[in-house]
């Protein structure tokens, strides 16, 4: 027998902690489904026992709004039915297809709030899958939650708000920082000043890293392009160009990343349907204002509906649960949506401008070596990947992972999905939108290998 | 091979004096913390996870977060373990002596 709930909530970050606290406020006991082992999500993610560390030492200028949402949560519990450590995998026919120790289960729901967040952007270049090179993502939850950083001797790499952040991050908890190597010109920077109306405090602290790590030393470069790293078998060096002039720094580890892609599986799998999104380069779920989506009671909100940030994140999550309320005929206050709704819209402002203060390196394979790895899971090369472009005319994106096998691996294209996006649009002189998008396949994530079902 | 043996890759900032937890890798005793992950406990005593299926690469992980699936190690029972999700228990056996790919 399999249970069927009046609302799922799926992921228990910010959107999805506010997404529960207005369906808590308004009587419905909504089931929250976690793959983490304590709510809070990536940004706010604490770590597994309790290591001295105060919330300021933790999140930082962010450190009040972790405390109140880990407090809220907490607060919650009585009345929601928390589940955490647990992987949604599949949805079909308004079922969720759960495990959790290795047990199999599946709930049906009448409502479905998606917040399955984002993980980093990546983009490959020579070296990458050595051990030592890790995501921005990866070197701020080993601090964050582990208390460790990646290796001694730190360069991080990229293009992106967390960029600055994470490397005074790991100044500020004694790591060596050797350097920061943004991917846009300085000038790109300048755009922070038209955002400081949407959110001075955000863009403020945000520029203030900069400034710190000057202080303390740290070098900073920009308009860099890596061109490789040094060791066999670990990092010991990166090499870089910045504009014409080339550079090597020696180096235990390197963190990089691009921003954020929306981990968007569930709502593919969901039967959501897409638009693609010019900031972002990526396809996403469709949905009006509040987060609905055109299927019947899914619902989508946070940095898996469209990378916008934590705050955001907040807001949309809240606005979702609102939704769901309004559309089973309860009473959810107009007022506050179009409220909520406004801030949303601010948010997306700030967004376009962060993203034009951070961009992407769209010429980024200019620089690349075809030998390069681009898959990581099946080790399939970028020259292999554009000779399967070439040798079969090749100009949608599912086709070139069938033929190709990139994409084809346990992360399911997580980590090259971008990057195959960019070389099959460019290799072809198409569009982004042009070339589709990579279908996502149940089960989402690898499943442990002995499943029983529950009750049996 | 034994290149497991090679310099630490993470560096402890926090909790270096909580308990200590016994593990091995290919039956050499190494101690983690008590909340560790599996990748952080063996991070921070050897240079790499595993070796790549095809090329036979080192590892080492790469998201942290449960993404990319990179970190898949394998206890001496034969169960593999995505390493950056999984907590260390006491006495976990890993091997890096892998019979197959999956
Ligand atoms: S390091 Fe990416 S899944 Fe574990």
């Amino acid at each position: 027998m399999n249970e069927t709930a009046s609302v799922v909530v799926v992921g228990a970050g910010p959107a999805g902690i506010c997404a529960a606290k207005a369906l808590v406020a308004a009587g419905l006991r909504p089931v929250v489904i976690d793959e983490g082992l304590r709510a809070g999500g990536q940004i706010y993610r604490r770590p597994l026992v309790d290591d001295g560390r105060s919330a300021t030492d933790l999140y930082g200028s962010e450190a009040a709004k972790a405390t109140r949402l880990h407090r809220e949560f907490d607060a919650l519990l009585p009345s929601i039915d928390y589940r955490p450590q647990t992987l949604v995998w599949n949805i079909a026919d308004n079922q969720l297809h759960l495990t959790a120790n290795g047990v199999h289960q599946r709930i049906g729901f009448q409502n479905l709030i998606l917040t399955t967040g984002a993980t980093d952007r990546v983009l490959p270049f020579p070296g990458w899958t050595l051990p030592g090179v890790y995501t921005l993502g990866a070197a701020q939850t080993a601090l964050k939650a582990q208390g460790c950083t990646i290796g001694k001797r730190v360069v991080f790499l990229g293009s992106g708000p967390l960029l600055y952040l994470v490397a005074w991050q790991y100044v500020k908890a004694g790591g060596d920082v050797a350097a920061v190597l943004d991917t846009a010109p300085f000038a790109a920077k300048l755009n922070l000043l038209s955002a400081i109306r949407f959110d001075p405090r955000l863009v403020l602290t945000g520029m203030s890293y900069a400034a710190r790590l000057v202080r303390r030393g740290v070098k900073l470069h920009y308009n860099v392009r890596p061109t490789g790293v040094d060791g066999s078998q670990h990092v010991e060096g990166l090499n870089f160009k910045s504009g014409a002039k080339t550079h090597s720094i020696a180096c235990d580890a390197v963190a990089y990343g691009f921003a954020l892609r929306a981990e968007t599986q569930l709502a593919d799998l969901a039967g959501c349907p897409f638009r693609f999104d010019d900031r972002d380069r990526t396809w996403l779920p469709a949905t009006d204002d509040a987060g609905r989506t055109s299927c019947k009671g899914i619902y989508l909100a946070g940095d898996g509906s469209g990378i916008a940030g934590a705050d955001a994140a907040e807001i949309s999550g809240e606005l979702a649960a609102l939704a769901v309320i309004q559309d089973s005929g309860m009473a959810a206050d107009p007022r506050r949506m179009s409220v909520l709704a406004g801030a949303r819209r601010r948010k997306a402002k700030l967004r376009d401008i962060l993203e034009k203060a951070f961009p992407f390196p769209q010429n980024w394979f200019d620089q690349i070596p075809g030998a390069t790895t681009l898959c990581r899971c099946e080790e399939i090369t970028v020259s292999s990947v554009i000779d399967t472009v070439h040798g079969n005319d090749l100009r949608e994106l599912n086709r070139l992972k069938a033929l190709s096998r990139a994409g084809m691996g346990r992360c399911q294209g997580r980590m090259c999905s971008a990057a195959m996006a960019e070389i099959l649009a460019s290799t072809q002189k198409l569009k982004l939108p042009e070339i589709g998008r990579l279908r996502a396949q149940a089960p989402i994530k690898p499943l442990p290998l002995s499943l029983h079902e529950a009750g049996s | 091979m034994a290149t497991h043996h090679s310099r630490p890759q993470f560096q402890r900032h926090f909790r270096r004096d909580d308990a200590h937890i016994p593990f091995t890798i290919d039956g050499t005793a190494y101690s983690g913390r008590r909340g560790d992950t599996v990748l952080v406990a063996i991070m921070s005593v050897t240079g790499q996870l595993r070796r790549s299926e095809f090329t036979s690469e080192p590892r080492a992980g790469f998201c942290l977060i449960g993404a990319c699936q990179d970190c898949f190690v394998t206890l001496a029972c034969g169960t593999r373990v995505r390493a950056c999700t999984t907590p260390l228990e006491a006495h976990m056996a890993f091997t890096t002596r892998e019979s197959g790919n999956e």
